[in-house]
């Protein structure tokens, strides 16, 4: 642990730490460009320039330079006020500095520590470099003159993405930033480097000149697009959701997002339902809530009726509805659209136990069904950081490109009896081994088997639990935590034949197993859903309700309201709520925070911000045997979800990034 | 002046062939086993005690350089020699001169010098534009594999060693030696940041020494004929002979083998025939290469040719690429073609070379007309003064050690033209 002195204030650093980290440790601020804690180190923007003595005598980047025992450095000598001056000068006679119709202006670094840094006028009277735009895609607008050369996105592609995207071209003053041959950048994290450069060089394409930082309320919120529970920061002006940011959470997200986390938020004002419908004579009719509660009264179910919740739902949501149904004696509830079937009593064998950071440490994976990068970009992120630090990683499945070396092992689940013994020996052989196991594996059946793994190959060992699956939907561990699930699944509630069937946000059902049902649909998309309901009830976007969810670790956490719901609709629990009215029956739960009560009552750790304890895995069933071929259930990753297929961003980048379309600058 | 017996280079016009039969008729590879059989440690003491100063331009001790690479691999990482043949600085024009009419120097020396630094391999880095001498290289790296004298039991010496040769591919910061790593390893040639250096991680992130032609070619000869030999020639700490490149207004430009210390006067009396128009008619000196400030005659004259002495004048010995100029040349013009060179040659990595060398050069091209402010010519030195010892590597110093060196000594000529162009205006206008 070395001891360094700064500005005369002494610290303690630990090994391997940089001078720029002593400085921020000693409580001075360190102007960088180039710096990012989490890529590499550059080292070439030459503003997080310091003193140091022993050395040289010149100023010595402090964010490549190591901190060692008995070093000086002076933050605030003249010597290093005239070297950040003299870069900022530099960084600044190319740039255009037009702010006035800059994307970043407000957000931006070269702005915040010019002013800070600089000296305030330029003494270059040349002409300035003007660079031509690059195509970069859908989501990433360029402006390459006011590129200040960073490499902070080139970084990004090749260390984190682990994609060759985005690279330079030529040299000196000439040099430029651009995607090869000027193709989209195709990466899922693509967007990210739009908060990487610290410019204006990379903006959004989509949010190109909507707002100003300064007129945009921002809500601490949780992305629902997929079950990684990314934190996210709503950018909101009055009743729109404008954008939608990553926040720092090293154990979720760290800082990045999926693009179609961050773009699916345009969705929010398309396709909504705001209007109560009512299907007359096979045709949806607009009505009124008074309408709509009178025909779902005169279905009168008793308590033959069932819900069934989507992939989108928060916690509060499914609660008001099991209360609800409760009431009315009927526990026909579930959460697994699509039929699975999987037991739930145990929900430690359906949980991501080695949780997200964990994982990095893995140095044996094996992935059983799952696209881990289209279902999870981030959880991919974090399986490339151990693959790089040296993890073997192996897949059972159809061939994905994982962006590290990963050995597919074949198509069928049951290769899982009959594994190659290098795997063995290598998940045997190994310190902290994991095994993924995703929803194309639980299909497959692979679940008991996977388990029957994990006890062969001791994957929960001291300090290390190394069985996870891997769910895709946002709402699915809170719901199994609320008891959101049949023993024989969605089958269950088909047997049941109920009088009317409560749809929330559900969207990949298979209605036409529920023929004879009256089916209310209470979301907030026309999708799939509404198209197949007797009566919609307008409900709230996740954006527009308080609400707690469950990442797919067990991760509780909850995300605040950012814009009131458009039109008529309500938010989910009011609305089930009014229906304990209309059918007669008594639930309580008059105020959201008598919901979330109650809901705390019944299942504590709801209560509780962070990881869920599910306990120690059940024991396998080692009679049962996983079979067939292993498809992945995503088709299209930018069209998951009813708010995404209604953004005409993802719908642009499912057209050009998937399916290869020209999409043309129309009249551009 | 040096006699003839001295020369290390005893082919560097060509007179002879440069194949490997004549080499060794001229001592190249006599018994290299022997030199080698001394020991790893022995050698790098020998080279050590010769006082031979890294021919690139540095001037960084060898044997000290050498040093620093590890004495035995722990984690199983082989080491590396890299020799700097990218000879690209204007005015410089030696290594392709050891190249095409003694590369066996160079193979044998990289041989001995790998062996002592316990390398695995050599890579020659070969400036891309150097066509012939390529092919020379290449045929005659062949040869002495076919001669067994490089591969497995190099010599006979019982060391596995072999020798690559790599074409570069026309870019001034290749010979940078993290740069030149950098493209070796296939990227984009950046200098990389220091630490960690090449002998910690350098190519492939093994332990790897950069070494100029010239300090390679000069190793066997020196453990031949002794350290005593060597540093028998020039001042102290200056030890040695060297290879001096005289271009310009010279009546006889030469590459040239001389002692180090020569006083400059001398040199071009000897092997250049003096100054065209007589030694009246001499106006500066660039004498390291472009990227020395340049001396003004009256300082340079009687100044001694190596590291040191010329230190003292401000400037540097470099690659001993001597540039004179006589009085028919237009000095601003000739800094402002240098400046164009580091502006273009510039890799754009860092902010100050990268943004600086545009400037500067654009800055210069106005002065060359007069057309400025005589404050211009301050604010022109202090972004030098930014560039320099702000950047990555030494490009960005010397990008501005040329221009420091004429407001340093050619202010008036600068002022001069300034206000020429003043009154030229003020003509006109009237």
């Amino acid at each position: 642990m070395p001891k360094v002195t700064v500005d005369g204030i002494e610290v303690e650093v630990p090994n391997g730490a940089t001078v720029l980290q002593a400085c921020e440790m000693a409580g001075k601020e360190i102007p960088r460009f180039c710096y990012h804690e989490r890529l590499s180190i550059a080292g070439n923007c030459r503003m997080c320039l310091v003193e140091v003595k022993p050395g040289p005598p010149k100023p010595q980047a402090s964010c490549a330079l190591p901190a060692t025992d008995g070093q000086e450095i002076f933050t605030t000598t003249e010597m290093v006020k005239t070297a950040r001056e003299g870069v900022m000068e530099f960084l600044l006679i190319n740039h255009p500095l037009d702010c006035p119709i800059c994307d970043q202006g407000g957000e931006c670094d070269l702005q915040d520590q010019a002013m800070a840094y600089g000296r305030g006028a330029s003494r270059y009277d040349e002409n300035k470099r003007a660079v031509t735009e690059k195509y970069m895609g859908p989501l990433i607008k360029t402006f390459m003159t006011r590129c200040i050369h960073c490499t902070r996105c080139v970084r990004f592609s090749e260390e984190i993405a682990g994609v060759d995207e985005i690279g330079a071209l030529y040299r000196g003053e000439d040099m430029q930033i651009t995607t090869y041959l000027e193709q989209a950048a195709k990466h899922e994290l693509s967007a990210n480097v739009i908060d990487l450069c610290p410019v204006g060089a990379l903006t959004s394409r989509p949010y190109q000149y909507e707002a100003r930082p300064w007129e945009l309320e921002k809500t601490l919120s949780i992305d629902v697009s997929d079950a990684v529970g990314s934190n996210i920061r709503v950018d909101s002006r009055g009743r729109e959701v404008l954008r939608v940011l990553p926040r720092n959470n090293d154990d979720v997200n760290e800082e990045w997002l999926s693009d179609k986390a961050r773009y699916q938020c345009e969705g929010l004002v398309r396709r909504r339902l705001d209007k109560v419908w009512i299907r007359k004579a096979g045709k949806l009719q607009q009505a009124t809530w008074q309408e709509a509660f009178q025909a779902i009264a005169a279905a009168n179910p008793g308590n033959s009726i069932a819900a069934v919740a989507g992939d989108l739902l928060d916690c509060e949501t499914m609660f008001a509805a099991k209360r609800l149904l409760g009431a009315m004696g009927s526990s026909l509830i579930e959460s697994r659209q699509t039929g699975m079937a999987y037991p739930v009593d145990n929900l430690a064998a359906v949980n991501f136990n080695s949780t997200f950071a964990g994982i990095e440490e893995a140095d044996a994976v094996l992935i059983v069904g799952s696209h881990v990068r289209w279902e999870a970009p981030l959880v991919n992120v974090r399986l490339r950081k151990a693959a790089k630090r040296g993890a073997k990683v192996f897949v059972v499945g159809p061939y994905w490109d994982p962006t590290y070396p990963a050995e597919f092992l074949g198509e069928d689940a049951a290769v899982l009896h009959d594994l190659p013994d290098h795997v063995a020996e290598a998940m045997q052989g190994a310190q902290r081994p994991a095994v993924i196991l995703g929803g194309a594996g639980l299909v497959a059946g692979a679940l008991q088997p996977a388990l029957a793994l994990a006890e062969q190959w001791n994957l929960v060992r001291e300090g290390w639990n190394g069985f996870n699956v891997l769910h895709m939907a946002a709402a699915r561990m809170g719901a199994l935590m609320l008891g959101f699930a049949q023993k024989g699944g969605l089958a269950d509630l088909v047997d049941a034949k109920p009088k009317v069937l409560l749809a929330l946000g559900a969207d990949e059902v298979d209605f036409g197993r529920f023929e004879g049902s009256l089916k209310v649909y209470i979301g907030h998309h026309g999708d799939k859903g509404a198209h197949a309901a007797d009566i919609i009830l307008p409900a709230a976007a996740y954006t527009e309700k308080h609400g707690t969810y469950v990442n797919t670790e067990g991760r509780v956490q909850f995300a605040d309201k950012a814009v009131f719901a458009p039109g008529e609709a309500r938010e989910d629990w009011t609305i089930l709520r009014a229906l304990a009215d209309t059918f007669g029956v008594s639930v309580g739960l008059d105020s959201f925070d008598e919901l979330r009560d109650a809901m705390i009552a019944e299942v504590p750790a709801l209560g509780l911000d962070g990881l869920a304890d599910y306990g120690s895995l059940p024991k396998a069933d080692a009679t049962a045997k996983a079979s067939g071929s292993i498809v992945y259930p995503i088709k299209d990753f930018y069209l998951t979800n009813p708010i995404a297929r209604s953004s005409p961003t993802m719908q642009v980048c499912s057209a050009e990034l998937l399916h290869g379309e020209q999409i043309l600058e129309a009249a551009e | 002046m040096l006699a003839d017996k001295d020369r290390i280079f005893t082919n560097l016009y060509g007179f002879q062939d440069w194949g490997l039969k004549a080499a060794q008729q001229r001592g190249d590879w006599d018994n290299t086993k022997a030199l080698m059989e001394v020991g790893q440690d022995a050698i790098i003491d020998e080279i050590k005690a010769s006082g031979l100063r890294g021919r690139g331009g540095a001037g960084f001790p060898t044997g000290m350089k050498w040093s620093f690479m590890p004495k035995e691999s722990k984690d199983g990482r082989p080491s590396f020699l890299v020799v700097n043949a990218d000879e690209s600085e204007p005015g410089s024009c030696k290594d392709r001169e050891i190249i095409r009419h003694d590369p066996h120097k160079l193979i044998e020396g990289a041989l001995i010098a790998g062996f002592a630094m316990r390398a695995r391999a050599a890579y020659i880095y070969i400036r891309g534009e150097f066509i012939r001498e390529a092919e020379t290289l290449f045929a005659a790296v062949a040869e002495a594999y076919d001669a067994g004298l490089l591969g497995k039991n190099a010599a006979g010496s019982g060391y596995d060693f072999d020798v690559f040769v790599h074409r570069g591919a026309g870019a001034y910061i290749c010979g940078e030696e993290t740069a030149m790593i950098e493209s070796l390893e296939g990227k984009k040639g950046q200098p990389r940041l220091k630490p960690p250096f090449p002998a910690g991680a350098g190519l492939y992130g093994c332990p790897t020494t950069v070494n100029n032609v010239e300090s390679i070619a000069v190793v066997p000869t020196i453990l031949r004929r002794g350290a005593s030999w060597f540093s028998s020639f020039g001042r102290e700490n200056n030890k040695g002979t060297k290879l001096f490149q005289i271009s310009g207004h010279v009546e006889r430009p030469c590459v040239v083998e001389e002692a180090m210390s020569i006083p400059f006067k001398e040199l071009i009396e000897k092997h250049c025939g003096g100054i065209r128009g007589g030694w009246d008619n001499l106006l500066a000196v660039i004498p390291g290469g472009s990227s020395v400030p340049l001396v003004p005659a009256e300082q340079i004259m009687d100044a001694p040719m190596d590291f040191d002495g010329l230190k003292a004048l401000g400037s540097g010995l470099g690659t001993a690429g001597v540039i004179v100029m006589d009085k028919s040349t237009d000095v601003v013009r000739a800094i402002s073609r240098i400046s164009y060179f580091y502006k273009h040659e510039s890799c754009g990595q860092c902010t100050p070379c990268r943004e600086g060398t545009g400037w500067m050069w654009r800055v210069m091209e106005r002065l060359r007309q007069g057309e400025a402010e005589v404050d211009e010519i301050d604010t022109l030195f202090e972004v030098t003064k930014q560039v320099e010892g702000h950047t990555i590597c030494a490009l960005g110093d010397a990008a501005a050690w040329p221009i420091q060196g004429l407001i340093r000594h050619f202010r008036p000529e600068l002022e001069r033209r300034i206000a020429e162009r003043e009154g030229a205006l003020k003509e006109a206008a009237e």
